[in-house]
């Protein structure tokens, strides 16, 4: 078992480690909850029953209840797709969680795209938490796009009550000339959710990656990227929505490893209450990744005092012919425009909903395929419905 | 009938002042023309009206058809019915135009009690508004005020007005910005507003926008107050003349 040696040589990350600087996952996690067992025969049927209630995005869905994969559940993935339980080896990533999540899964599986497929439609994964009791659910889970395919994925959780402490691992690689999308989506109430993907991208690849965070006492978002093969592209974006006391944490790093690759990193937060938000990105441009074009950009809004954003967009550039650049604003909504819309009869809490929702909306855009943005944005608009993120509210 | 009285109004922002005991007034179907030089609190005198925070009246009134406008936040004064056409119009990215122009629209029916306004409806006084203006489709497609050229924000800002058919339309400079084509198109459409039951307070720097929409009456700003008024006539003087004598008599 060496995933668990090498956890426990780790530890849980403390605000000493530099990448989890601003989550101190020790002070977090006083109690580590139960391993969820295996789904029994009620547990699927609860799944199936919280499945039924709400729309499918795309075609084909893969299902994963507390981590563990449930055929039972699953619907016709498209032809060129195929789903294989199945070890997965060790990511070659030093992080805790990662090692936690490896030593502690259950179960593992490859999602396969076959080399040329074009997918009409969005194949859905949906992580499933089931059950009312505090537990720990880990679940792992390898995307491969073969050359020049063509595919989207939307990674949705659902189902996690207060105590949940969730753990997930995502591997998603490219082969050469494969075009992906890929969102995830977070609305749930997991008392920490970890997620973490390790993404690779072979020559020409293109993989355009969104995540909405709405829910969640505690969020970890970690990307690791790498442009392995050359004139790569990828554009990461996120947009979080932190309210009450919840934390919502992206970190990342994009590694350029060959020459010619673009990376757009665009990530939005809005922060109300006593929220915290966290963005940590890294670009990191090797000295062979020459004509590497990268640029990041993270921007948040605060709705009350006692929000928080901390930003740090880094540079580290080792190749001398290079565009890169980074910049983080952190603000609140801007007086001349709400003064410009409420000089037209609109009333204030309207007028802010309809600035917040212009600000978030430009993130998820950045998605550009119509079945992916609707989902997103409608539950965007939920949130911003249930009186959240409306700074005008009457102080609780 | 008075629409608008401005009654020894004082005014600072961020402690200097600005306005200066002004005291002005409008009369229902009339059109009021203020002319002044640059920094004579013109376009404070607008904000003021429209209810921009930042500004801190230390005295007067402003009644909107003997209400008093002062104890309403610049919403209540919109459904009230004062509009601003602003100077510099305000860009929103991530809010369409046609989304925006729709919410402003309904906010004005919900507070007079009536019901939203049916998509088709919306479309075709949008459509009818804006072919006047010579205000193209494709620009309404785009985020609001994003990207649009000063003529387009300014038509813009007509159409809106045309829209939500205000009482009192306060006009901020719309000549500025403006060649010779789109301010006959705007002052076209600013007069086909007029009416016997609406006000207009008309602020420029220049005559040449009289040109176009007639004032009943001309007042003349310096140093925070109105030094002179006249009929038309007095706009041609301000041309001929300049500005400076009345700059003298107001120091």
């Amino acid at each position: 078992m060496a995933a668990f040696s090498r956890f426990e040589q780790l530890g849980l990350p403390t605000r000493r480690n530099e990448w989890w600087h601003y989550t101190d996952l020790r002070a977090a996690m006083r109690e580590a909850a139960p391993l969820a067992p295996t789904p029994d025969h009620p547990t699927i049927e609860a799944a199936r029953e919280l499945l039924q209630a709400r729309k499918p995005i795309g075609a084909g869905r893969v299902v994963l209840v507390n981590g563990v994969l449930v055929g039972a559940l699953c619907q016709g993935l498209p032809a060129g797709v195929v789903f294989q339980q199945k070890e997965l080896p060790s990511a070659d990533i030093d992080d805790p969680m990662v090692a936690l999540n490896e030593a502690m899964s259950l179960d593992a599986g490859v999602l396969h795209v076959a080399d040329g497929a074009a997918l009409a439609d969005p194949v859905e994964i949906v992580h499933l938490t089931a059950g009312s009791r505090p537990q720990a659910t880990y679940s792992r889970l390898a995307i491969a796009v073969g050359a020049d395919a063509k595919a989207d994925f939307v990674e949705v959780f659902i189902g996690a009550t207060a105590g949940v402490q969730r753990n997930a691992s995502a591997f998603l690689s490219l082969g050469a000339d494969a075009k992906v999308r890929h969102v995830a989506m977070l609305d749930d109430q997991a008392e920490l959710h970890v997620e973490s993907h390790t993404i690779q991208l072979a020559a020409r690849a293109e993989l355009n990656a969104f995540a909405l965070v709405a829910g969640g006492a505690l969020t970890r978002r970690q990307l690791f990227v790498r442009l392995a093969g050359e004139d790569a592209k990828i554009a990461l974006g996120g947009l979080a929505l932190i309210d009450d006391s919840r934390r919502a944490d992206t970190t990342l790093q994009v590694n350029h490893k060959a020459t010619g690759g673009t990376s757009r990193e665009f990530f939005r937060a809005i922060v109300d209450d006593e929220g915290v938000g966290v963005f940590q990105g890294k670009i990191i441009v090797e000295k062979a990744a020459q004509k590497t074009d990268g640029s990041m950009k993270s921007q948040a809004i605060l709705l009350s005092p006692k929000a928080q954003m901390n930003a740090k967009p880094e540079l580290e550039i080792f190749a001398d012919d290079v565009a890169c650049g980074h910049g983080a604003t952190i603000g609140s909504l801007d007086p001349e425009q709400l003064f410009y819309l409420q000089a037209r009869g609109i009333p204030r809490a309207e007028a802010e909903s309809m600035l917040l929702e212009a600000f978030g909306g430009e993130a998820i855009d950045r998605i550009e395929e119509r079945r992916l943005i609707e989902p997103l944005r409608a539950s965007f608009v939920a949130w911003l419905a249930m009186g959240r993120g409306k700074p005008t509210r009457a102080p609780k | 009938m008075l629409m608008l009285e401005v009654e020894h109004l004082s005014v600072t922002v961020h402690g200097k002042p600005i306005l200066d005991d002004l005291s002005l007034s409008v009369r229902t179907g009339e059109v009021a023309a203020i002319m002044g030089p640059n920094g004579s609190g013109k376009s404070t005198l607008s904000y003021v009206i429209a209810g921009k925070p930042d500004y801190d009246v230390t005295s007067g009134r402003i009644l909107l058809e003997g209400e008093d406008l002062l104890e309403l936040d610049p919403t209540e004064r919109a459904l009230k019915g004062v509009f601003l056409a602003f100077q510099y119009p305000i860009e929103i990215p991530g809010v369409a135009t046609m989304t925006f122009l729709k919410t402003a629209l309904n906010a004005g029916r919900r507070a007079r009690g009536e019901s939203d306004l049916t998509t088709p409806e919306f479309m075709r006084r949008v459509r009818e508004a804006s072919q006047l203006l010579k205000i193209d489709q494709e620009m309404l497609r785009r985020p609001l005020n994003v990207g649009f050229s000063g003529g387009e924000k300014k038509r813009l800002e007509i159409l809106q007005m045309a829209l939500i058919q205000p009482r009192l339309a306060v006009l901020d400079e719309t000549d500025s910005g403006l060649d010779i084509d789109a301010l006959k198109v705007v002052a076209e459409g600013v007069n086909r507003l007029r009416d016997p039951a609406r006000g207009f307070l008309v602020i420029t720097h220049y005559q040449r926008l009289l040109d176009h929409i007639r004032p009943d009456v001309v007042h003349v700003m310096a140093r925070g107050r109105i030094v002179a008024s006249g009929g038309p006539e007095l706009a041609v003087e301000l041309e001929r003349k300049g500005y400076r004598q009345f700059e003298e008599e107001a120091a």
